[in-house]
């Protein structure tokens, strides 16, 4: 027992670092989207997290015995993430021009923040723990520790479409040239064989808005690329490069701000298309609040 | 914006000149036959102008 009363620094360090550690594996899983890449990806993830966690660990000893200075290395940690942020960004940015569909550079820009904002979670989470282990038992960090895990889990997930939309399935037509999912026009395709697949393999689907908010959140381009995107990954795209037509794409009804979905997945299955989508994530970037905004409904603006 | 990458019609007055080239068929089947091949020679999208002319559109970004 005096070993940890006379090396509580080093402890409450060691603690910290830990549980910094656990919260950065916590919070990093591979899922269908493959990312990050598999295995370098994560190891870069993993290894900036370890260093996150040993900088917010580090930082509450220097602060205890007032070496105030020593506390600029945290602003240079956070210069450090956001160049690493700025790299992620373009390396997903590099090779979004290699994929059939691709992400967007919202969906680009929301993955790059995520990975910024979650080593600044595993900082939060090592200086807690080492904190309440230092300045009152080591038990107490690890109370505080599993409490820190708990809020980094809530930052983890998002809000997928569910929440702010309804989703069906809709009636593909045809019409000539013109492609329509309902009474929502799509594209012109002129050629008889690119028409005749779309009749085969081609999908529709319709979401819609469950009010204000969600309509503008939906007419967002880089959200709506996002849900393509997505879908794309797990139904599989019946394209090609050479073939030009046969691009996903997705238009509004402007008069009701409904959002109808075509692409040609592998897997033609309806309901599945309807739990994908489902479960497209809401991007960040693309959130707007436009029932939030304090403007008078009527008189003199 | 897109542009305009070629033109395929068989009927030569519907179409003046502005910098994509013309391809003029002479029949229907030779139309369509001549639009596919261009669709995947240029990897651009092939329109039907709903007047008996076909437009090739290049959208690369």
């Amino acid at each position: 027992m005096d070993w940890i009363v006379t090396h509580r620094y080093t402890i409450g360090i060691m603690i910290g670092a830990v549980f910094g550690i656990m919260a950065r594996m916590f919070m990093l899983r591979t899922d269908y989207r493959q990312y990050p890449t598999y295995p370098h990806g994560r190891i870069i993830h993993l290894s900036l997290g370890v260093i996150a966690a040993g900088l917010g660990a580090l930082a509450v000893p220097s602060l205890l015995e007032k070496e105030y200075t020593a506390v600029t290395f945290l602003s240079l940690a956070a210069q450090q993430f956001r160049d690493v942020r700025n790299m992620e960004r373009q390396t997903l940015s590099n090779i979004d021009s290699m994929e059939l569909v691709p992400r967007g550079a919202t969906y680009i820009e929301g993955i790059a923040m995520v990975f910024e904002g979650r080593n600044y979670l595993v900082i939060f989470t090592a200086f807690m723990t080492s904190l309440f282990s230092i300045v009152f038992a080591w038990y107490w960090g690890v109370v505080a520790g599993i409490a820190s895990l708990l809020v980094s889990n809530y930052f983890k997930s998002g809000k997928s479409i569910s929440a702010i939309a309804d989703v069906t399935n809709a009636r593909l037509r045809i019409d000539g040239p013109d492609l329509f999912v309902d009474d929502i026009y799509i594209m012109n395709v002129g050629l008889e064989e690119s028409q005749k697949i779309m009749e085969e393999h081609g999908l529709g689907l319709i979401v819609t808005p469950k009010n204000k908010n969600s309509r503008v959140t939906l007419a967002n381009i880089g959200q709506r690329q996002a849900i393509l995107h997505d879908m794309s990954t797990v139904l599989g795209i019946y394209r090609d490069t050479g073939e030009p037509s046969l691009i996903p794409l997705s238009k509004l009804d402007l008069n009701d701000g409904r959002l109808a979905v075509f692409l040609l997945p592998q897997e033609k299955d309806p309901s599945l298309a309807r739990q994908v989508l489902l479960r497209v994530p809401i991007l960040e970037s693309a959130v707007r609040m436009p029932s939030e905004a304090h403007v008078r409904a009527s008189g003199p603006l | 914006m897109s542009r305009i990458v070629a033109v395929v019609t068989t009927d030569r007055d519907k179409v003046a000149g502005g910098g994509a080239p013309i391809f003029i068929a002479s029949s229907e089947e030779e139309k369509k036959k001549v639009a596919f091949l261009l669709e995947k020679i240029m990897d651009a999208a092939v329109h039907d102008l709903h007047n008996g002319q076909y437009i090739l559109v290049d959208r690369s970004d």
